[in-house]
């Protein structure tokens, strides 16, 4: 039995609880991540795909239930507290830098994740040589750019220097919120590359969400389906490798047999 | 000439605060009211002490943490309480009146044959109002040089990430609730600070001279940022100073031009909002312009 690296035991999560607008999110949820699994999740709009993540990142507290990252119970840690543990990406490539700090800035804050701020100099020369190594398989011509404000990098860029940011420092897990749904097609795909490359490099147990079923067979080893706050189809290893598209799509309408909603489903 | 002289001493100490409006509105991304209370606040307690006998020098450094203290009380509101930025920054504005008043016993309190910081550059004899740019230049280059250094360790940096993305800074484990107490610490500090050295160059303190502060720090950082641009991080800093000479100095020539006094607050406020506007502004005419060529096309 391979060691769980995150373990998420029954959480559970309702939005606006005891309001006429009681949205429950995610109802009585379990996983198991195995250490070096690389995780695609797919699943119609409000299916709980994102909170999930945000669940794991603790920038949403579960009512219920327990989370653990390498047996560490982290269910009632904040956000700011868990960072060094998880690198995240989000779908928003403006959200993941800050824009009026300049490129060199924003990696050495991440090479400093969850670690204490003190009156230490911010970053250094050595640091910034090293940034630049880092940049250079990118193809991006950033490495000449680390004094380069960040806003003024196109979002494939950032988004790429996002992922950077999140794995430079080796986290636990890697949390990938649909980082390629708001970039052009051939930007997407130079940054999913990148990402399959950083994450085999240092054998990165990743979570990725995307609305791509394509992306979600091609992409990791194992991947999860998930259909109003509950995980409803979870294939790994060769099952999943022999999947294709019109497969899953099957799947979904299995799962979702009877479920209103199932029409809004908006895959791509 | 004189006029030149008079918008620098005053501009070099008026800058000085708008040094710390600089680190509320433009790093932190949160325009704080608390400089209105923290700036009489700096002055009551210089003022106090000096007349009950402490040495000027340490009665000015004793403002700054006055002020460090009114800025933790709106950091403290913001983050721990949920308060809005802004209303929490009026709250904190609002209970100062009574503690500045409780301070200074008075609503007026003068330094009349009393020391104060300048005093150290009478052997030099210079004409008048040199001591005050004397001063000026050296506690604005002190402030500038702290800060740089300051914004350029880890905790600096992490300052800067808050106001520039709050939610990058968490996802990178900055503890954005106490980054953003320690800028608006560090900015009361030095609003109140400039309070006590304008209280000192004035020869008094009085309970209303926090009025208006906001705007006339704001319009030293939109000036310079309009007149010189976009630049580097010291250099932003020290167009922050530039911006308070030359808002003095047009505040100066307008008063020159014959107008009554009465009528400052009202000019600062709209030479304030013709800056702020003028981006906007100066967007809305480039469209403009656009599309009529787009139209001849």
């Amino acid at each position: 039995m391979a060691v769980s690296v995150l373990s998420l035991q029954r959480i559970s999560k309702t939005f606006q609880r005891g309001t006429a607008n009681e949205n429950p999110v995610l109802r009585d949820l379990s996983l198991e991540v195995n250490n070096g699994d690389f995780i695609t999740i797919i699943g119609g709009n409000g299916s709980g795909k994102s909170t999930l993540l945000n669940s794991i990142a603790g920038n949403v507290l579960v009512d219920s239930g327990r989370i653990k990252i390498n047996e560490d119970d982290v269910t009632k840690i904040k956000e700011e507290r868990r960072a060094g543990r998880v690198g995240r990406v989000f779908q928003d490539p403006l959200m993941g830098t800050a824009p009026r700090m300049t490129v060199g800035e924003n990696l050495a804050i991440a090479l400093r994740r969850g670690q204490k701020r003190t009156f230490k100099l911010g970053t250094n020369t050595k640091e910034q040589a090293h940034f630049k190594s880092l940049l250079e398989p990118l193809n991006l011509g950033l490495e000449n750019r680390l004094n380069t404000e960040m806003g003024l990098l196109s979002g494939g860029q950032r988004q790429s220097i996002t992922l950077l940011m999140a794995t430079m420092k080796r986290p636990e897990l890697l949390l990938l919120d649909e980082h390629t749904a708001a970039l052009d097609p051939k930007t997407a795909e130079t940054v999913l590359r990148l990402t399959q490359q950083l994450v085999e490099k240092d054998h990165l147990s990743t979570l990725m969400i995307t609305h791509n079923m394509q992306d979600a067979l091609t992409y990791g080893n194992r991947m999860i389906m998930m259909n109003r706050g509950k995980i409803v189809v979870d294939v790994s290893g060769e099952e999943k490798s022999r999947l294709t598209v019109p497969d899953v799509m099957s799947l979904f309408q299995k799962a979702t047999a009877g479920d209103q909603l199932s029409n809004e489903m908006l895959f791509s | 000439m004189d006029l030149i002289v008079t918008a620098t001493s005053q501009g070099l100490l008026w800058g000085t605060m708008a040094l710390g409006i600089f680190i509320t509105y433009r790093i932190l991304n949160l325009p704080d009211m608390t400089a209105e209370g923290s700036f009489p606040l700096g002055a009551a307690v210089t003022t106090q002490l000096i007349i009950n006998g402490m040495d000027p020098f340490l009665a000015t450094a004793v403002s700054f943490v006055s002020g460090m203290l009114a800025g933790a009380i709106t950091g403290i509101l913001i983050t721990k309480g949920k308060v809005p930025g802004l209303l929490a920054g009026i709250l904190t504005m609002t209970g100062l009146y009574s503690i500045n008043l409780r301070i200074m016993n008075r609503a007026n309190l003068s330094l009349l044959g009393e020391s104060r910081v300048t005093d150290i550059f009478r052997s030099f004899e210079l004409p008048s109002q040199f001591d005050s740019i004397f001063l000026g230049l050296i506690i604005v280059t002190v402030v500038i040089l702290l800060l740089a250094l300051f914004f350029k360790t880890e905790l600096g940096q992490a300052v800067i990430a808050t106001g520039d993305n709050e939610k990058m800074a968490r996802a990178m484990g900055i503890t954005t609730n106490r980054t953003k107490i320690l800028g608006l610490m560090l900015s009361n500090g030095i609003i109140a600070m400039s309070g006590g050295l304008v209280a000192q160059d004035n020869g008094y303190a009085d309970i209303s001279m926090g009025i208006g502060v906001i705007v006339i720090g704001l319009a030293a950082v939109i000036i310079g940022e309009v007149v010189f641009g976009n630049l580097s991080f010291v250099n932003r800093l020290i167009c922050v100073i530039l911006g308070a000479i030359i808002y003095r100095l047009i505040i100066l020539l307008v008063i020159l031009l014959g107008l009554n006094p009465n009528d400052l607050k009202l000019i600062s406020a709209i030479l304030l909002a013709i800056c702020l506007a003028l981006p906007s502004l100066r967007n809305a005419l480039q469209l403009n312009f656009f599309t009529r060529k787009e139209r001849m096309d």
